[in-house]
Protein backbone atom coordinates (compact mmCIF):
# COMPACT_ATOMS: atom_id res chain seq x y z
CA UNK A 1 0.00 0.00 0.00
CA UNK A 2 2.66 2.26 0.79
CA UNK A 3 4.04 1.90 -2.41
CA UNK A 4 0.85 3.68 -4.30
CA UNK A 5 0.92 6.27 -1.70
CA UNK A 6 4.70 7.08 -2.80
CA UNK A 7 3.35 7.10 -6.18
CA UNK A 8 0.69 9.43 -5.78
CA UNK A 9 3.06 11.48 -3.72
CA UNK A 10 5.19 11.85 -7.15
CA UNK A 11 2.30 12.62 -9.22
CA UNK A 12 1.13 15.10 -6.68
CA UNK A 13 4.25 17.20 -6.68
CA UNK A 14 5.46 16.48 -10.54
CA UNK A 15 5.37 19.40 -12.61
CA UNK A 16 4.58 16.86 -15.00
CA UNK A 17 0.87 15.90 -13.13
CA UNK A 18 0.64 19.80 -13.89
CA UNK A 19 1.30 20.74 -17.22
CA UNK A 20 -0.92 17.50 -18.55
CA UNK A 21 -3.50 18.81 -15.99
CA UNK A 22 -3.55 21.98 -17.68
CA UNK A 23 -3.57 21.18 -20.90
CA UNK A 24 -6.06 18.41 -20.69
CA UNK A 25 -8.70 21.33 -18.99
CA UNK A 26 -7.94 23.55 -21.69
CA UNK A 27 -9.01 21.08 -24.33
CA UNK A 28 -12.15 19.94 -22.00
CA UNK A 29 -12.74 23.65 -22.02
CA UNK A 30 -12.57 24.07 -25.78
CA UNK A 31 -14.71 20.99 -26.17
CA UNK A 32 -17.47 22.59 -24.06
CA UNK A 33 -16.94 25.44 -25.52
CA UNK A 34 -17.85 24.13 -29.16
CA UNK A 35 -20.72 21.93 -27.41
CA UNK A 36 -22.49 25.64 -26.58
CA UNK A 37 -21.72 27.01 -29.99
CA UNK A 38 -18.92 28.96 -28.77
CA UNK A 39 -21.10 31.17 -27.01
CA UNK A 40 -18.42 33.76 -24.77
CA UNK A 41 -19.72 33.12 -21.92
CA UNK A 42 -18.28 29.23 -22.59
CA UNK A 43 -14.74 31.53 -22.24
CA UNK A 44 -11.70 28.66 -21.96
CA UNK A 45 -9.85 30.71 -19.92
CA UNK A 46 -12.72 30.91 -17.12
CA UNK A 47 -13.49 26.99 -18.02
CA UNK A 48 -10.35 25.86 -17.80
CA UNK A 49 -9.35 27.33 -13.95
CA UNK A 50 -13.38 26.39 -12.75
CA UNK A 51 -11.58 22.87 -13.44
CA UNK A 52 -8.49 23.08 -12.19
CA UNK A 53 -8.76 25.13 -9.12
CA UNK A 54 -11.03 22.11 -7.48
CA UNK A 55 -8.56 19.29 -8.50
CA UNK A 56 -5.82 21.28 -6.68
CA UNK A 57 -8.00 22.32 -3.52
CA UNK A 58 -9.27 18.07 -3.07
CA UNK A 59 -5.60 16.79 -3.53
CA UNK A 60 -4.34 19.53 -1.26
CA UNK A 61 -2.04 21.14 -4.07
CA UNK A 62 -0.39 24.64 -3.63
CA UNK A 63 -0.26 27.07 -6.19
CA UNK A 64 3.18 27.21 -5.94
CA UNK A 65 3.64 22.92 -6.88
CA UNK A 66 1.08 23.89 -9.22
CA UNK A 67 2.70 26.05 -10.93
CA UNK A 68 5.99 24.49 -11.37
CA UNK A 69 4.36 22.59 -13.88
CA UNK A 70 2.02 25.32 -15.41
CA UNK A 71 4.91 27.58 -15.87
CA UNK A 72 5.97 26.02 -19.04
CA UNK A 73 3.11 27.34 -20.58
CA UNK A 74 3.28 30.69 -18.88
CA UNK A 75 6.39 31.16 -20.28
CA UNK A 76 4.89 30.92 -23.58
CA UNK A 77 3.02 34.51 -22.93
CA UNK A 78 6.07 36.20 -24.07
CA UNK A 79 6.91 34.97 -27.56
CA UNK A 80 3.34 35.63 -27.95
CA UNK A 81 3.29 38.90 -27.21
CA UNK A 82 6.24 39.23 -29.93
CA UNK A 83 3.98 37.14 -32.00
CA UNK A 84 1.40 39.87 -32.16
CA UNK A 85 3.95 41.83 -34.61
CA UNK A 86 2.38 39.24 -37.31
CA UNK A 87 -0.93 40.37 -37.35
CA UNK A 88 0.14 43.64 -36.76
CA UNK A 89 2.42 43.80 -39.95
CA UNK A 90 -0.51 42.11 -41.87
CA UNK A 91 -2.73 44.95 -41.24
CA UNK A 92 0.00 47.23 -41.43
CA UNK A 93 -1.80 49.30 -44.46
CA UNK A 94 -4.37 49.84 -42.24
CA UNK A 95 -3.13 50.74 -38.91
CA UNK A 96 -1.10 53.29 -40.45
CA UNK A 97 -4.50 54.70 -42.61
CA UNK A 98 -6.07 54.79 -38.55
CA UNK A 99 -3.00 56.08 -36.66
CA UNK A 100 -5.27 59.41 -35.63
CA UNK A 101 -8.13 57.81 -34.36
CA UNK A 102 -5.88 54.88 -32.91
CA UNK A 103 -3.68 57.73 -30.84
CA UNK A 104 -7.22 59.43 -29.42
CA UNK A 105 -9.09 55.68 -28.82
CA UNK A 106 -5.44 54.89 -26.91
CA UNK A 107 -5.59 57.99 -24.48
CA UNK A 108 -9.16 57.78 -24.16
CA UNK A 109 -9.81 54.16 -23.41
CA UNK A 110 -6.46 54.15 -21.02
CA UNK A 111 -7.13 56.98 -18.43
CA UNK A 112 -11.14 55.65 -18.25
CA UNK A 113 -9.65 51.90 -17.77
CA UNK A 114 -7.27 53.14 -15.01
CA UNK A 115 -9.88 55.91 -13.73
CA UNK A 116 -13.22 54.37 -13.20
CA UNK A 117 -11.52 51.06 -11.96
CA UNK A 118 -9.70 53.47 -9.54
CA UNK A 119 -13.06 55.70 -8.70
CA UNK A 120 -15.38 52.74 -7.71
CA UNK A 121 -12.65 50.49 -5.72
CA UNK A 122 -11.75 53.75 -4.17
CA UNK A 123 -15.69 54.68 -3.72
CA UNK A 124 -16.20 51.26 -1.43
CA UNK A 125 -12.75 51.80 0.41
CA UNK A 126 -10.23 49.80 -0.45
CA UNK A 127 -7.34 49.84 1.18
CA UNK A 128 -4.21 51.76 -1.14
CA UNK A 129 -2.35 47.99 -1.69
CA UNK A 130 -5.84 46.74 -3.53
CA UNK A 131 -6.43 50.06 -5.10
CA UNK A 132 -2.72 49.91 -6.40
CA UNK A 133 -3.20 45.99 -7.86
CA UNK A 134 -6.43 47.34 -9.41
CA UNK A 135 -4.70 50.39 -11.25
CA UNK A 136 -3.46 47.96 -14.53
CA UNK A 137 -5.62 45.67 -14.35
CA UNK A 138 -6.44 45.95 -18.40
CA UNK A 139 -2.50 45.38 -19.33
CA UNK A 140 -1.20 42.00 -19.89
CA UNK A 141 -0.57 40.19 -16.91
CA UNK A 142 3.36 40.33 -16.52
CA UNK A 143 3.05 44.25 -16.86
CA UNK A 144 0.32 44.55 -14.41
CA UNK A 145 2.26 42.73 -11.96
CA UNK A 146 5.40 44.34 -12.33
CA UNK A 147 3.09 47.83 -12.15
CA UNK A 148 1.23 46.53 -9.06
CA UNK A 149 4.86 46.38 -7.09
CA UNK A 150 6.05 49.21 -8.34
CA UNK A 151 2.79 51.29 -7.04
CA UNK A 152 3.24 49.18 -3.50
CA UNK A 153 0.18 46.79 -4.60
CA UNK A 154 -0.01 42.83 -4.56
CA UNK A 155 1.20 41.05 -7.90
CA UNK A 156 -0.67 38.02 -7.18
CA UNK A 157 -4.21 40.25 -6.74
CA UNK A 158 -2.88 42.44 -9.38
CA UNK A 159 -2.98 39.00 -11.79
CA UNK A 160 -6.27 38.00 -10.64
CA UNK A 161 -7.60 40.98 -11.56
CA UNK A 162 -5.90 41.43 -14.81
CA UNK A 163 -7.52 37.79 -15.29
CA UNK A 164 -11.09 38.81 -14.66
CA UNK A 165 -10.60 41.67 -17.26
CA UNK A 166 -9.78 40.31 -19.62
CA UNK A 167 -12.39 37.54 -19.56
CA UNK A 168 -15.26 40.64 -18.77
CA UNK A 169 -14.16 42.05 -21.55
CA UNK A 170 -13.80 38.61 -24.12
CA UNK A 171 -17.41 37.69 -22.48
CA UNK A 172 -19.13 40.97 -23.10
CA UNK A 173 -17.52 42.44 -26.01
CA UNK A 174 -19.82 41.35 -28.95
CA UNK A 175 -23.20 41.69 -27.14
CA UNK A 176 -22.32 44.91 -26.50
CA UNK A 177 -20.64 45.87 -29.46
CA UNK A 178 -23.66 44.74 -31.67
CA UNK A 179 -26.05 46.44 -29.13
CA UNK A 180 -24.03 49.89 -29.88
CA UNK A 181 -24.93 48.55 -33.37
CA UNK A 182 -21.41 49.03 -34.95
CA UNK A 183 -19.93 46.89 -37.34
CA UNK A 184 -16.42 48.61 -37.30
CA UNK A 185 -14.34 45.70 -36.97
CA UNK A 186 -11.09 48.05 -36.75
CA UNK A 187 -12.67 49.97 -34.22
CA UNK A 188 -13.99 47.13 -32.11
CA UNK A 189 -11.28 45.02 -32.27
CA UNK A 190 -8.65 48.29 -31.22
CA UNK A 191 -11.57 48.74 -28.05
CA UNK A 192 -11.18 44.79 -26.70
CA UNK A 193 -7.57 45.07 -27.21
CA UNK A 194 -7.01 48.65 -24.77
CA UNK A 195 -10.09 47.33 -22.66
CA UNK A 196 -9.13 43.25 -21.82
CA UNK A 197 -5.30 42.72 -23.38
CA UNK A 198 -4.59 39.55 -24.77
CA UNK A 199 -7.64 37.55 -23.36
CA UNK A 200 -9.93 40.36 -25.21
CA UNK A 201 -7.18 39.95 -28.33
CA UNK A 202 -7.86 35.68 -28.27
CA UNK A 203 -11.76 36.44 -28.46
CA UNK A 204 -11.43 39.26 -31.36
CA UNK A 205 -8.88 36.61 -33.54
CA UNK A 206 -11.88 34.23 -32.84
CA UNK A 207 -14.22 36.80 -34.04
CA UNK A 208 -12.79 38.64 -36.86
CA UNK A 209 -8.48 38.95 -38.83
CA UNK A 210 -8.99 42.91 -38.76
CA UNK A 211 -10.41 42.37 -35.36
CA UNK A 212 -7.85 40.82 -33.86
CA UNK A 213 -4.70 42.46 -35.95
CA UNK A 214 -5.89 46.05 -34.13
CA UNK A 215 -7.10 44.44 -30.72
CA UNK A 216 -3.21 43.13 -30.85
CA UNK A 217 -1.97 46.39 -31.85
CA UNK A 218 -4.21 48.17 -29.16
CA UNK A 219 -2.69 45.67 -26.20
CA UNK A 220 0.74 46.33 -27.40
CA UNK A 221 0.27 50.01 -27.07
CA UNK A 222 -2.12 49.65 -23.78
CA UNK A 223 0.56 48.09 -22.44
CA UNK A 224 3.02 50.70 -23.20
CA UNK A 225 1.43 53.90 -22.48
CA UNK A 226 -0.59 52.31 -18.60
CA UNK A 227 3.78 51.56 -17.89
CA UNK A 228 4.64 54.63 -18.85
CA UNK A 229 1.79 56.75 -17.28
CA UNK A 230 2.09 54.55 -13.94
CA UNK A 231 6.16 55.18 -14.06
CA UNK A 232 5.49 59.09 -14.56
CA UNK A 233 3.66 59.22 -11.63
CA UNK A 234 5.99 57.34 -9.57
CA UNK A 235 9.09 59.53 -10.75
CA UNK A 236 6.76 62.43 -10.03
CA UNK A 237 5.64 60.88 -6.49
CA UNK B 1 5.80 37.44 -46.65
CA UNK B 2 3.15 35.52 -48.34
CA UNK B 3 -0.16 34.24 -48.22
CA UNK B 4 0.45 31.57 -51.40
CA UNK B 5 0.41 27.97 -50.10
CA UNK B 6 4.03 26.74 -50.23
CA UNK B 7 6.05 24.04 -49.59
CA UNK B 8 5.67 22.54 -46.28
CA UNK B 9 8.16 23.43 -43.63
CA UNK B 10 11.51 21.74 -42.87
CA UNK B 11 11.78 20.75 -39.26
CA UNK B 12 14.55 23.15 -38.48
CA UNK B 13 12.40 25.60 -39.83
CA UNK B 14 9.86 25.75 -36.94
CA UNK B 15 12.77 25.75 -34.59
CA UNK B 16 14.64 28.76 -36.93
CA UNK B 17 11.05 30.60 -36.52
CA UNK B 18 10.59 29.91 -32.54
CA UNK B 19 14.11 31.12 -32.20
CA UNK B 20 13.35 34.32 -33.64
CA UNK B 21 10.51 35.21 -31.16
CA UNK B 22 12.63 34.25 -28.44
CA UNK B 23 15.59 36.65 -29.58
CA UNK B 24 13.21 39.13 -30.29
CA UNK B 25 11.82 38.95 -26.67
CA UNK B 26 15.67 38.50 -25.48
CA UNK B 27 16.47 41.74 -27.49
CA UNK B 28 13.63 43.80 -26.22
CA UNK B 29 14.17 42.72 -22.53
CA UNK B 30 17.79 43.31 -22.62
CA UNK B 31 17.26 46.75 -23.51
CA UNK B 32 14.71 47.14 -21.09
CA UNK B 33 17.22 46.05 -18.59
CA UNK B 34 19.73 48.82 -19.87
CA UNK B 35 17.06 51.71 -19.51
CA UNK B 36 16.10 50.82 -16.04
CA UNK B 37 19.98 50.99 -15.18
CA UNK B 38 19.00 55.10 -16.19
CA UNK B 39 15.39 54.99 -14.93
CA UNK B 40 15.16 52.19 -11.99
CA UNK B 41 10.89 52.71 -12.07
CA UNK B 42 10.56 52.14 -15.73
CA UNK B 43 8.76 49.48 -16.60
CA UNK B 44 8.04 49.04 -20.02
CA UNK B 45 7.36 45.61 -21.39
CA UNK B 46 10.24 43.58 -23.59
CA UNK B 47 8.10 41.66 -25.24
CA UNK B 48 6.41 44.73 -26.39
CA UNK B 49 9.78 46.41 -27.52
CA UNK B 50 10.56 42.97 -29.71
CA UNK B 51 7.15 42.66 -30.96
CA UNK B 52 8.29 46.14 -32.87
CA UNK B 53 11.14 44.96 -33.62
CA UNK B 54 10.02 41.68 -35.07
CA UNK B 55 7.62 44.29 -37.27
CA UNK B 56 11.20 45.54 -38.50
CA UNK B 57 12.19 42.72 -39.43
CA UNK B 58 9.41 41.15 -41.33
CA UNK B 59 9.22 43.96 -43.45
CA UNK B 60 13.28 43.41 -44.59
CA UNK B 61 12.69 39.48 -44.93
CA UNK B 62 10.07 38.89 -47.14
CA UNK B 63 9.83 35.36 -48.27
CA UNK B 64 12.47 33.92 -45.63
CA UNK B 65 9.51 35.10 -43.15
CA UNK B 66 7.36 31.95 -43.49
CA UNK B 67 9.23 29.79 -40.39
CA UNK B 68 8.64 33.04 -37.96
CA UNK B 69 5.03 33.79 -39.42
CA UNK B 70 3.89 29.75 -38.68
CA UNK B 71 5.40 29.89 -35.17
CA UNK B 72 3.64 33.40 -34.60
CA UNK B 73 0.15 32.00 -35.75
CA UNK B 74 0.26 29.03 -33.70
CA UNK B 75 1.01 30.77 -30.24
CA UNK B 76 -1.63 32.85 -30.99
CA UNK B 77 -3.98 30.38 -32.28
CA UNK B 78 -3.88 29.03 -28.18
CA UNK B 79 -2.95 32.31 -27.02
CA UNK B 80 -5.99 31.48 -24.11
CA UNK B 81 -4.09 28.45 -23.28
CA UNK B 82 -1.71 31.16 -21.81
CA UNK B 83 -3.18 32.74 -19.59
CA UNK B 84 -4.77 29.48 -17.86
CA UNK B 85 -1.85 29.55 -15.10
CA UNK B 86 -2.15 33.16 -13.92
CA UNK B 87 -5.61 32.63 -13.68
CA UNK B 88 -5.74 29.65 -11.24
CA UNK B 89 -3.68 32.24 -9.08
CA UNK B 90 -7.27 33.44 -7.78
CA UNK B 91 -7.10 30.19 -5.47
CA UNK B 92 -3.51 31.95 -3.82
CA UNK B 93 -5.75 35.10 -2.84
CA UNK B 94 -8.90 33.75 -1.26
CA UNK B 95 -8.66 36.16 1.65
CA UNK B 96 -8.84 39.31 -0.25
CA UNK B 97 -11.40 37.89 -2.88
CA UNK B 98 -13.90 37.47 0.40
CA UNK B 99 -12.67 40.73 2.22
CA UNK B 100 -13.32 42.51 -1.48
CA UNK B 101 -14.84 40.30 -4.09
CA UNK B 102 -17.80 41.89 -4.26
CA UNK B 103 -16.45 45.74 -5.05
CA UNK B 104 -13.91 44.35 -6.72
CA UNK B 105 -15.72 42.68 -9.21
CA UNK B 106 -17.85 45.63 -9.75
CA UNK B 107 -15.02 48.25 -10.46
CA UNK B 108 -13.89 45.22 -12.87
CA UNK B 109 -17.01 44.54 -14.77
CA UNK B 110 -18.19 48.03 -14.88
CA UNK B 111 -14.87 49.50 -15.56
CA UNK B 112 -14.42 47.24 -18.57
CA UNK B 113 -17.80 47.96 -20.18
CA UNK B 114 -17.09 51.78 -19.61
CA UNK B 115 -13.64 51.49 -21.17
CA UNK B 116 -15.02 49.50 -24.18
CA UNK B 117 -17.98 51.85 -24.92
CA UNK B 118 -15.49 55.10 -24.61
CA UNK B 119 -12.43 53.63 -26.58
CA UNK B 120 -14.79 52.01 -29.58
CA UNK B 121 -16.94 55.57 -29.45
CA UNK B 122 -13.73 57.67 -29.19
CA UNK B 123 -12.24 55.72 -32.73
CA UNK B 124 -15.33 56.05 -34.56
CA UNK B 125 -16.02 59.80 -33.83
CA UNK B 126 -12.47 60.54 -34.77
CA UNK B 127 -12.54 58.32 -37.84
CA UNK B 128 -15.80 60.44 -38.37
CA UNK B 129 -14.45 63.88 -37.66
CA UNK B 130 -11.74 62.97 -39.83
CA UNK B 131 -13.43 62.16 -42.82
CA UNK B 132 -15.77 65.46 -43.17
Amino acid sequence: MSGFSEIWVYLATSPLTWLGATLVAFVLALRIGALLGNSPLANSVLLSAAMLIPVLLLTGTSYPTYFEGAQFVHFLLGPATVSLAVPLYRNLAAVKRSIVPIAVALVAGSVTAMGSALAIAAIFGAPPEVLASIAPKSVSAPIAMELAKSLGGIPSLAAVLVILTGVTGAIIVTPLMNALGTKNYAARGFAVGVASHGIGTARALQVNDMAGAFAGIAMALNGAFTAILLTGFLLLR
Amino acid sequence: MTDVVAKPLRPADWVAGFALLILCQLAGETLVQILRLLVPAFAFPGPVIGMLLLVGLLALMGDRARPVIASADGLLGILSLLFVPSAVGIMQNGELIRAWGGPLLLAVVASTALTLVVTVGAFILTERWMSR
